[in-house]
């Protein structure tokens, strides 16, 4: 029985119908068509499905579709301007080379939106606990906690 | 010399398409009426087929196509021996063995009609290990074949071992096991497979090594009946290799066979656990060492027996003794050298080849052994190791001709940054300095009959460059490097040159990305095909400036005259002016790059690559003797890397190498239990996170190496390749126990400890 939900994407009003046994991955990924949030393992193991939903890192292989009724959910395609312009946190990812394959990186760009959209200033702990559910195979980390924690000069 | 592009940190070219979620990856790409297929694996290790019941799966609704073994011709066999059928008919020899599979309109749909598929076992006894599988009464998994250890002759002898004995004044011998660990690409594997209305194929896939899949292709559709047919290989974004995906596997035969029988696009993906159980781990090795040394610490002899779970069938990774054996003659000045390696069938997965391609194995071997060398001849590690360090300019008992060499550079920026005098054995039982070096080809190999790749490059009206490259880009960088040093050739802005590295029909060929050869190779074949537009480009130039061709220079997309710049015109104007013109021509040029390298004779001797890189890394530890717990507190990579052609990328190398050999020493182990794997996802297979981090301390040493692009050798694989052995060396100076099974885990460390403490002093 599909039920009807209503919420924000990337800023934008949606109104869909959806299965309640969908996750919000499934919805993503397969009804609107953003293949930017990855599946890595759809277990909450990997961190790749990563979205920000009511400014909360959440994973969005375990999160019910039903839940995001009424709610405000951010993808990476939400993070960048209109124009093309990139958000700090990405542009940072890229020069501080923190992309390697970059299958985890929309999910490593989403916690560490999450934690800016909490704390202005982070620092190298509270970066590593926002990525500690994000898995890289590729970087061994540093770049990535680098292109975190330079972001904020990035920030105008 | 003084360079523009070449040296620049520069990011990595696509990483603006992968930090907005629009790079593509396999299982983001949807092609129009894509069916969705899903393989029925075995339920035992070992065990004959009966019966094989798909018509209830076939009438599911939904359900497109269902295939067994039967669809495939009978003797069609894949791997580097052909003894691996894609789906298997009489007999699964293990867990990951396919059975049947299915397509269907969705992939819920194909799951359930896989579940629907009744088999009849009649369950046969197993062998889970080498040893076992060896003995006379153990059961042969490939009957024909009539023994269990594979018939490949991985014997290298150098020197006299006896006489090498003979003169030693300390030996030493140990026996080191390894582990399977696996590749935990983020990204699944999986690809689409689709036939054009000719019956050409086009495979979108992950593959390392996309002109020799298309062989393999072509070799399939031929005996599926598919005479003189085309393939294509359009790579994807590839979300992580590190080896995996260096060979050709059943899942992508069977979407092939789906696509066909169905006439639509296939995909397959893998769930994560199907990535874990059905995909090829790293080679788990019996290694038993002894080497010995003079009075003084030079190196006698270094005799090396070793056994490797081949698992159930045959990948390339099979091949990985060939590169064992680089570490085991060349790494150090060792005169006499004996080698062994025995891979043998059971009943467990297949390994392929994972980041290293057994370099790993062999150097934890060899770097153990030799601190147990240095502890009982009284020099200190460090000491041993600069004594016996290789040069440049020496041609290795295996016959390797070292050109550049950094090693001691290496070795003593380790020590240096270690601290290593003041630390060495004054961690009061606690915290420890240890440390590793590598030998690994940097100059290609040639592991195939061609180690070659192909450029073609072609310079628009508006001066920018495409450039078609063979090579494959896994998230190294590829794409970057090789834009580098067509710009820096060119004298044009990097941003200028445009990649393309995806698509056997428009990319020459090129034998894959392994043996860390792309910087190598690739950059050469394009520096050399960007050096015949140069040449074309100056000639315009000279006639339109009417100035001598020496005399000209091109920096930052403009062609001057070095005599008198005041004489000048932009690039773009120049090519415009040839083309549009009566009899003009357009800027194209190609290269086929194949370096002066040798395949290995029959006695596996030969100058494999045509440079070797080198590195030693530097650990200090902590190791807490209550909970086993080990801390990295300091780590050290030093490479020589001839030359830096991105610092940046070239760092990203060393650190995820490095984590990745922190993982193998520590904490990755695929449990198997009589063939069933026991731990096939991220909660209990341990890849590091950001909590296990280590600041690797990358320390970059430049030996401009003559043959490679700029100076470049490569490195993609050698980041991780000392890891263990440095780390195990740093537990042994903290805490006196010498762990000689990967990995190191705080329950061996207690054990151990706990048995030291029994035996009075012996670790
Ligand atoms: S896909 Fe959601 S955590 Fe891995
Ligand atoms: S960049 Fe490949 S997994 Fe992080």
């Amino acid at each position: 029985m599909k039920k009807e939900i209503k919420f924000h994407l990337n800023g934008e009003e949606v109104v869909a119908e959806v299965e309640p046994h969908w996750t919000l991955l499934y919805f993503l990924r397969n009804v609107m068509k953003l293949k930017g949030t990855k599946e890595g393992c759809g277990y909450g193991e990997c961190g790749a499905c990563t979205v920000v939903v009511d400014k909360r890192a959440v994973n969005a292989c375990l999160y019910p579709i039903l839940e995001v009724d009424g709610k405000k959910v951010i993808t990476i395609e939400g993070l960048s301007k209109p124009d093309g312009q990139l958000h700090f946190i990405q542009k940072s990812f890229i020069e501080e080379g923190a992309v390697q394959c970059g299958f985890c990186t929309p999910g490593m760009i989403m916690s560490a939106y999450a934690l800016y959209e909490e704390k202005e200033n982070p620092d190298e702990e509270d970066i590593k606990e926002a990525i500690e559910g994000n898995l890289c195979r590729c970087t061994g980390y540093i770049k990535i906690v680098q292109a975190i924690k330079s972001a904020k000069r990035r920030q105008q | 010399m003084t360079f523009n592009a070449v040296g620049q940190k520069i990011p990595k070219k696509d990483a603006p398409l992968k930090v907005t979620g629009q790079a593509l990856y396999i299982d983001d790409l949807e092609l129009p009426g894509m069916l969705y297929g899903k393989i029925l694996f075995s339920k035992y290790p070992h065990a004959r087929i009966l019966n094989i019941d798909t018509s209830k799966a076939e009438r599911l609704p939904g359900v497109k196509a269902v295939v067994t073994a039967k669809d495939f011709p009978p003797n069609f066999r894949i791997g580097f021996m052909k003894d691996n059928p894609p789906l298997k008919g009489n007999k699964v020899l293990s867990t990951r063995d396919e059975i049947a599979a299915v397509c269907a309109i969705s992939p819920e749909i194909a799951e359930e009609a896989c579940e629907l598929i009744d088999v009849d076992y009649e369950v046969l006894p197993g062998v889970f290990d080498p040893i076992t599988a060896m003995r006379e009464d153990a059961p042969i998994l490939h009957e024909e074949l009539g023994s269990n250890v594979l018939k490949l002759p991985w014997k290298l002898v150098c020197g006299d071992v006896e006489k090498g004995k003979s003169e030693s004044k300390y030996i030493v011998e140990d026996t080191f096991t390894t582990q399977w660990v696996t590749h935990c690409c983020m990204a699944t594997s999986g690809c689409i497979a689709h036939f054009d209305i000719n019956n050409n194929l086009t495979l979108y896939s992950n593959t390392q090594i996309p002109s020799l899949a298309q062989n393999d292709f072509l070799e399939a559709l031929n005996a599926l009946g598919l005479k003189n047919r085309r393939v294509r290989i359009i790579q994807v974004t590839i979300g992580g290799a590190f080896g995996s995906k260096l060979d050709t596997y059943p899942y992508e035969y069977i979407a092939i066979l789906l696509a066909l029988k169905t006439r639509k696009p296939v995909k397959i993906v893998f769930s994560r656990d199907e990535e874990f159980f059905a995909t090829s781990p790293r080679q788990c090795t019996i290694t038993k060492i002894s080497q010995g040394c003079t009075k003084e610490g030079k190196l006698t002899f270094r005799e090396v027996e070793m056994i490797l779970d081949n698992g159930a069938y045959t990948s390339w990774g099979a091949t990985t003794p060939s590169v064992m054996m680089m570490p085991i003659s060349s790494l150090y000045r060792v005169p006499n050298v004996k080698y062994e390696a025995k891979c043998v069938y059971t009943n467990n997965t297949y390994c392929q080849a994972m980041r290293g391609y057994g370099n790993p194995q062999a150097t934890f071997a060899i770097e153990s052994s030799l601190d147990h060398l240095a502890e009982v001849s009284g020099i200190d590690p460090y000491d041993l190791r600069m004594i016996n360090a290789n040069q440049p300019g020496e041609i290795t008992p295996q016959g390797f001709k070292i050109t550049t060499c950094g090693l001691k550079e290496c070795l003593e920026e380790v020590a240096k940054r270690l601290n290593w005098r003041e630390k060495r054995g004054k961690g009061g039982g606690k915290r420890g300095v240890g440390m590793a070096s590598l030998i690994h080809v940097g100059g290609g190999a040639r592991v195939y009959k061609s180690d070659g790749c192909g450029t073609i490059i072609k310079m628009d009206d508006f001066g920018k460059v495409d450039v078609f490259t063979g090579a494959t880009d896994i998230g190294q960088g590829a794409d970057t490097v090789i834009a580098q040093i067509v710009a820096e050739e060119l004298g044009i802005p990097v941003e200028d040159v445009n990649v393309i590295h995806n698509d056997t029909d428009v990319c020459p060929w090129d034998v894959g990305v392994h043996a860390s050869r792309t910087t190598f190779v690739a950059g050469n074949s394009a520096l050399y095909a960007a050096r015949k537009i140069k040449a074309r480009l100056t000639e315009i130039v000279s006639k339109i400036l009417e100035i001598p061709q020496e005399d000209v220079e091109i920096r930052n997309g403009i062609a001057f005259s070095k005599s008198d710049p005041q004489k000048s015109i932009p690039v773009a104007r120049a090519i415009r002016r040839a083309h549009f013109t009566t009899g003009g021509s357009m800027l194209m040029a190609e290269h086929f790059y194949d370096p002066n390298n040798e395949n290995l004779g029959k006695d596996f001797k030969g100058n494999l690559s045509t440079a070797y890189t080198y590195g030693t890394h530097g650990v200090e530890v902590e190791v807490d003797t209550e909970t086993g717990k080990v801390k990295i507190l300091k780590y050290v990579a030093a490479h020589d890397i001839g030359r830096a052609i991105n610092p940046l990328l070239l760092e990203g190398q060393i650190e995820g190498g490095a984590l990745m050999g922190i993982g193998f020493a520590l904490s990755e182990r695929l449990i198997y239990q009589n063939g069933y794997l026991k731990n096939g996802n991220f909660l209990d297979y341990k890849i590091l996170t950001v909590r296990d981090a280590v600041p690797v301390e990358t320390v970059i040493i430049e030996t401009d190496e003559k043959e490679g692009p700029y100076g470049a050798k490569g490195i993609g694989e050698p980041g991780l390749v000392p890891s263990a052995p440095a780390i195990a060396n740093a537990i042994y100076d903290a805490i006196g126990v010498r762990i000689k099974d990967l990995p190191i885990t705080p329950e061996k460390i207690l054990k151990a400890l706990k048995e030291k403490a029994g035996t009075g002093n012996k670790a």
